[in-house]
C-alpha cells in the first residue's frame, strides 16, 4: 500500500490526465506542444501567484490581497517605465522589494495582533487597489525596447511550439516553490504551523519569523506574477485581475492541499493550474460554450475535491484506528 | 547544581499558579515532581522552557542566568521536553517529526535520506518498528507518546523534562522508557519527572519535590519519604479518613432481578471475539486485561463507535439497534474514552458548557437547558469532583491537564446514562481525585445506574468491581465475581499462558 499522504496527489495528477484525455478524443491537435506552450504561457501569471498561495494555506492561512498585487504591479510598471527612466530591471528590482516588505508588514499583523489572515489580507487587497488607482485610472500601455524584447523570448520546442519566458519562470517558480515548501527548515516550519500553531511553538518552532516569512514570500510571488502579467499583457490597468486571488486559491484546492492546511504538496498546485488551463482551452476549442463554463467546471471540481479529502481523511482515520 | 529554580512566581489572571517555588535539579538524578491536579507542575515546567514568561524569579543552569523566552532557545540550551498536552505534529511523518528543528542540511536543502537515517538512530532502543515515511497521526497514541519521548531525548543535552509520559504507555514501554531514562541519568543528565502514578515514582525517581497549590511543600530523597506521607503532602490533610471511605463500600450482591441490558454473541471480527454479557442494575463491572487485549474495542463495540458483525443487544423490552453512538446515546449508553486529550474537550469553551453539551446533544438545540440548571450542575460536579477552578465560566483549556479530563468526566455523569462505560476514568487524575471519582461511581450505581469500568490499576478496579472480567487476546478469558475478585485472581487471569486458559466465551 502506497503511503496515504500522497493520495491527493495522485488524484489530481489522475484528473488532469483523464481531462487531457477527454480533450484529445474529441481534438487531437490538443495533443501538441503549441497547445501545451500556450497553456503554460496564459497562465503563467497564474501559476506563480499559485505558488505563494501554496505556501500560505499550507500554514493555514490565506491571503486575499494578491489580486490587488498583480495589478498595483503593472500600473507600477507602466508609470515607472513612462516617468522614471529607470532600467526595466531596476523597475522590477524595486516593485519587488515593496510587494515582499507589504507582504512582511501583513504577516507581521496577522502575528502580532493575532487577527485572522482573512481579514488583514482582505484589508491590504482593498488597500493596494486604491493605490494602483491614484496612480492611474486609466490603461497605460507599456513600451519600452527592452521590455518589448522580454515580451517576444521563447524557445521554439519540437512540432513548433512555443516555450515562453514567461511560461519558463512559471515552471521555475513551481520548482523553487517546491524545494522551500518540502526540503528547508523553513518549509518544515509551514506545514506544522498549518499542523497547529500551539504544536509548533511547544516543539520550538519560531511562529512569529515564519508567519513573517510565509507573507512576505506570498507577496515577492505575487509581485513576480505582476511583472509576468504585465509581460503578458503589455500594459498596466487598475482594473486587471479582479478575483484572481479566489482562482489562485482555487488551483490550490485542486492541486490537492488542504484548506485548512498542513498538507499538500507544491506541484499539485502546478496541475491545478494546468487543469483549469484544459478547461479554458477546451471551450476555446469548442467555440460553441460560452466562457461562463469554464467557472461551472471550476466549481465542480473544487466541491468534488473537498469531498475527495473529507472522504480521504475518514479512511486513514479510519485505517489507523482498526 | 545542574539546575536551580529560584523563587519562581506566576500569575495567571486573578490565581497566583506558582508562588516563590524554590527547586534544584542535580546532574545525575531522576527528580520527580508530584501534586495534585493543578497544583501547578505544568506551569512550572512551562516558565521553565520559555512557553510562558515568569513574573519573578530566576533561573539558573550550571550557575548561569538563563531567560529563555522561547522553545527553540530552551532546546538550544539543551533542554528537552515532553508536554503533558501535546503530541507532536500528525499531519508530518515521524522522521520529520523527530528531527523538527534540527534537518540534516546541505548548502541549507533538507536530504531526506539522511533525515531518515537520523530518525531511525533517535528511535533505536525503543522497540518500535513503524514506517518513518507516514504521517504521525496514522499511529496510536502510545507510539506517538514514544516518538515524542524519543525527540525530547535527543534535544536535551542536560536537562530533559518528561510531563505525564506514560499516561498511554502500556507495561513494556514504560519499561523501555526507564531504561532510556537511568541510561541518561548515568550519563550525567538531569530529568525532572512528572507522574500520578506512584509506584512508577519510586521505582525511578531519587528525590521528589511536591507542590501544593503552587508552593513547595518539600523535597525529600525518595527512600526517606514514604507513601502514606507523600500523599498527606500532596493533599495537605491527613489520609485516615480516606482510606475508611475506601474500605466501607462494598456492597452486598448486586440487584436481583431482569438483567438491565444483555449482549448475546456480539462481536467484530478480527477486533473482538464474540461475548455474552448480562448487565445487571446498579452493578459495577470491571474490565482487565493488557493494554492491546481488547479492552477499549470492546467498549467502542459497545457503544456503537465500531458496528457490530454479530450478536444482538437487548434490554426489558426488545432488541436495540446501536449502529453508531448516537443510537447509542439515544438508547441510554454513556461512554468517556480513554483520550481525554483529543477526544471531547472544547478548550475555549466554559467548564459549565463543556459539562451540559452532551445532555443539550440529546436534548436537541430547541430544548435549551435551563440556566439555572446549567449553574447547579456545574456547581454541583466542580465540587464533587473536585475541579480547581476559579469558577465555573472559566475556559476548560485553562484549567491544569487533569482538572480538563474531570470536566469530560462530568459530562458524562450528568447525562446519567443507565449504562455508562468508563475508559480509565482515573488516568491522570491525582490520588485524591482517584477517591471521589470511585465514591461517585458507587453513589451513581446505588440509584440503578450500571457501569462499566475499565483500568489498568487494578486496585483500584478490584476496590470497585462487583464483577470482574478479564480480557486477554480480544477475548473473555475470565469472569471473577463475590469473594473471587482478588488482586492475585485477577492478575493470574491477565498473565495466564493459553494452555490453561478459562474460557468463557
Ligand atoms: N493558560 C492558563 N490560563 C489561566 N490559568 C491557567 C493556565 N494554565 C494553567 N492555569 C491554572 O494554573 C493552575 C496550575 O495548573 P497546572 O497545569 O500547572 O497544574 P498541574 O499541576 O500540571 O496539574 P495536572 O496534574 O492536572 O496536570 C491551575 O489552577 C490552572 O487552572
Ligand atoms: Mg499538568
Amino acid at each position: 500500500m502506497r503511503n496515504p499522504r500522497l493520495y491527493p496527489l495522485l488524484a489530481t495528477i489522475a484528473i488532469f490526465i483523464i481531462a487531457y484525455a477527454i480533450c484529445y478524443l474529441q481534438f487531437p491537435y490538443i495533443l501538441s506542444t503549441r497547445v501545451a506552450g500556450n497553456l503554460l504561457t496564459d497562465n503563467a501569471y497564474l501559476g506563480i501567484v499559485a505558488v505563494g498561495m501554496t505556501i500560505v494555506i499550507l500554514s493555514g492561512g490565506i491571503d486575499l490581497s494578491v489580486g490587488s498585487v498583480i495589478a498595483f504591479s503593472g500600473v507600477f510598471i507602466a508609470v515607472m517605465l513612462r516617468d522614471s527612466g529607470l532600467h526595466p530591471l531596476a523597475v522590477f528590482a524595486l516593485l519587488l522589494v515593496i510587494t515582499t516588505a507589504f507582504g512582511a508588514a501583513m504577516g507581521w499583523l496577522i502575528y502580532r495582533l493575532a487577527m485572522p489572515a482573512f481579514i488583514v489580507t482582505l484589508a491590504g487587497m482593498f488597500l493596494v487597489r486604491g493605490v494602483a488607482y491614484m496612480m492611474s485610472i486609466d490603461s497605460i500601455p507599456i513600451d519600452h525596447p527592452f521590455f518589448t524584447s522580454l515580451q517576444r523570448v521563447y524557445w521554439l520546442m519540437p512540432g513548433k511550439g512555443r516555450l515562453t519566458l514567461i511560461g519558463v519562470v512559471m515552471l521555475l517558480a513551481f520548482v523553487v516553490g517546491h524545494i522551500i515548501a518540502h526540503r528547508t527548515r523553513f518549509g518544515a516550519n509551514v506545514f506544522a504551523l498549518g499542523g497547529g500553531e500551539q504544536t509548533a511553538r511547544l516543539m520550538g518552532s519560531r511562529v512569529g519569523r515564519t508567519t513573517v516569512m510565509i507573507y512576505a514570500f506570498s507577496g515577492l510571488m505575487a509581485g513576480l506574477g505582476g511583472i509576468v502579467f504585465a509581460l503578458y499583457t503589455g500594459s498596466g490597468y487598475p482594473l486587471a485581475t479582479v478575483g484572481t486571488e479566489l482562482t489562485a486559491i482555487a488551483t490550490v484546492v485542486i492541486g490537492g492541499t488542504l484548506l485548512t492546511g498542513g498538507a499538500g504538496y507544491v506541484f499539485g498546485t502546478l496541475f491545478g493550474v494546468l487543469t483549469m488551463g484544459l478547461i479554458q482551452t477546451y471551450i476555446v476549442f469548442d467555440g460553441t460554450l460560452s466562457s461562463w463554463w469554464t467557472r461551472i467546471a471550476i466549481g465542480v471540481l473544487l466541491l468534488a475535491f473537498i469531498v475527495l479529502q473529507k472522504g480521504l481523511l475518514r479512511l486513514t482515520t479510519a485505517r489507523s484506528a482498526a | 547544581m545542574l539546575l536551580a529554580l529560584q523563587s519562581l512566581t506566576k500569575t495567571f489572571v486573578g490565581m497566583k499558579a506558582l508562588d516563590e517555588v524554590d527547586f534544584e535539579l542535580a546532574s545525575g538524578e531522576v527528580h520527580a515532581l508530584l501534586g495534585e491536579n493543578g497544583a501547578g507542575k505544568s506551569t512550572l515546567i512551562k516558565c521553565l522552557t520559555g512557553v510562558y514568561r515568569r513574573d519573578a524569579g530566576s533561573i539558573l543552569l550550571d550557575g548561569r542566568d538563563i531567560s529563555p523566552d522561547s522553545t527553540s532557545r530552551a532546546q538550544a540550551l539543551g533542554i528537552g521536553t515532553v508536554y503533558q498536552e501535546v503530541n507532536l505534529l500528525p499531519n508530518l511523518t515521524v522522521a520529520q517529526n523527530l528531527t523538527f528543528g534540527h534537518e540534516p542540511r546541505r548548502f541549507g536543502i533538507i536530504s531526506p535520506r539522511a533525515q531518515r537515517r537520523r530518525a531511525a538512530q533517535m528511535l533505536e532502543g525503543y522497540g518500535l518498528d513503524i514506517d518513518l515515511d507516514r504521517d504521525l497521526g496514522s499511529y496510536s497514541v502510545a507510539v506517538q507518546q514514544l516518538v515524542a519521548i524519543a525527540r525530547a531525548v535527543e534535544l536535551s543535552g542536560r536537562v530533559l523534562i518528561l510531563d505525564e509520559p506514560t499516561a498511554s504507555l502500556d507495561d513494556r514501554e514504560v519499561q523501555m522508557l526507564f531504561a532510556v531514562v537511568r541510561r541518561l541519568r548515568d550519563r550525567g543528565l538531569g530529568i525532572i519527572f512528572v507522574s500520578h502514578f506512584l509506584d512508577q515514582v519510586y521505582a525511578l525517581c531519587d528525590r521528589i519535590t511536591v507542590l501544593r497549590n503552587g508552593c513547595r511543600i518539600v523535597t525529600e530523597r525518595s527512600d526517606s519519604l514514604d507513601r502514606v506521607r507523600l500523599i498527606e503532602h500532596m493533599l495537605g490533610r491527613e489520609l485516615a479518613a480516606q482510606e475508611e471511605s475506601e474500605k466501607r463500600h462494598r456492597r452486598s450482591a448486586p440487584l436481583a432481578g431482569e438483567p438491565l441490558l444483555s449482549f448475546a454473541g456480539v462481536g467484530r471480527r478480527g477486533f473482538v471475539e464474540p461475548f455474552d454479557l448480562e448487565v445487571q442494575r446498579g452493578e459495577v463491572i470491571g474490565m482487565s486485561g493488557l493494554l492491546g487485549s481488547g479492552r477499549t474495542e470492546t467498549a467502542e463495540l459497545m457503544f456503537g463507535i465500531r458496528r457490530m458483525h454479530s450478536g444482538t443487544v437487548s434490554d426489558a423490552e426488545g432488541d436495540l439497534r446501536l449502529n453508531n453512538p448516537r443510537d447509542a446515546i439515544a438508547a441510554g449508553f454513556g461512554f468517556a474514552p480513554e483520550d481525554r486529550k483529543t477526544d471531547g474537550i472544547i478548550a475555549d469553551l466554559s467548564i459549565r458548557d463543556n459539562i451540559v453539551l452532551a445532555m443539550q446533544a440529546r436534548r436537541g438545540w430547541l430544548r435549551r437547558v435551563p440556566r439555572a440548571e446549567q449553574k447547579r450542575l456545574a456547581a454541583d460536579y466542580i465540587e464533587r469532583l473536585d475541579i480547581r477552578t476559579s469558577g465555573p465560566e472559566k475556559a476548560v483549556g485553562e484549567l491544569s491537564g487533569g482538572n480538563q479530563q474531570k470536566v469530560v468526566l462530568a459530562r458524562w455523569l450528568a447525562m446519567n446514562p443507565r449504562f455508562l462505560v468508563l475508559d480509565e476514568p482515573t488516568r491522570g487524575i491525582d490520588v485524591g481525585a482517584h477517591a471521589e471519582i470511585l465514591q461517585l461511581v458507587r453513589e451513581l450505581t446505588a440509584r440503578g445506574m450500571a457501569v462499566l469500568v475499565i483500568s489498568s490499576e487494578l486496585d483500584e478496579l478490584i476496590a470497585v468491581s462487583d464483577r470482574v472480567i478479564v480480557l486477554r487476546d480480544r477475548r473473555q478469558v475470565a469472569r471473577l465475581s463475590g469473594s473471587d475478585i482478588t488482586l492475585e485472581n485477577v492478575v493470574h487471569a491477565i498473565a495466564a499462558s493459553d494452555e490453561h486458559r478459562e474460557v468463557s466465551a
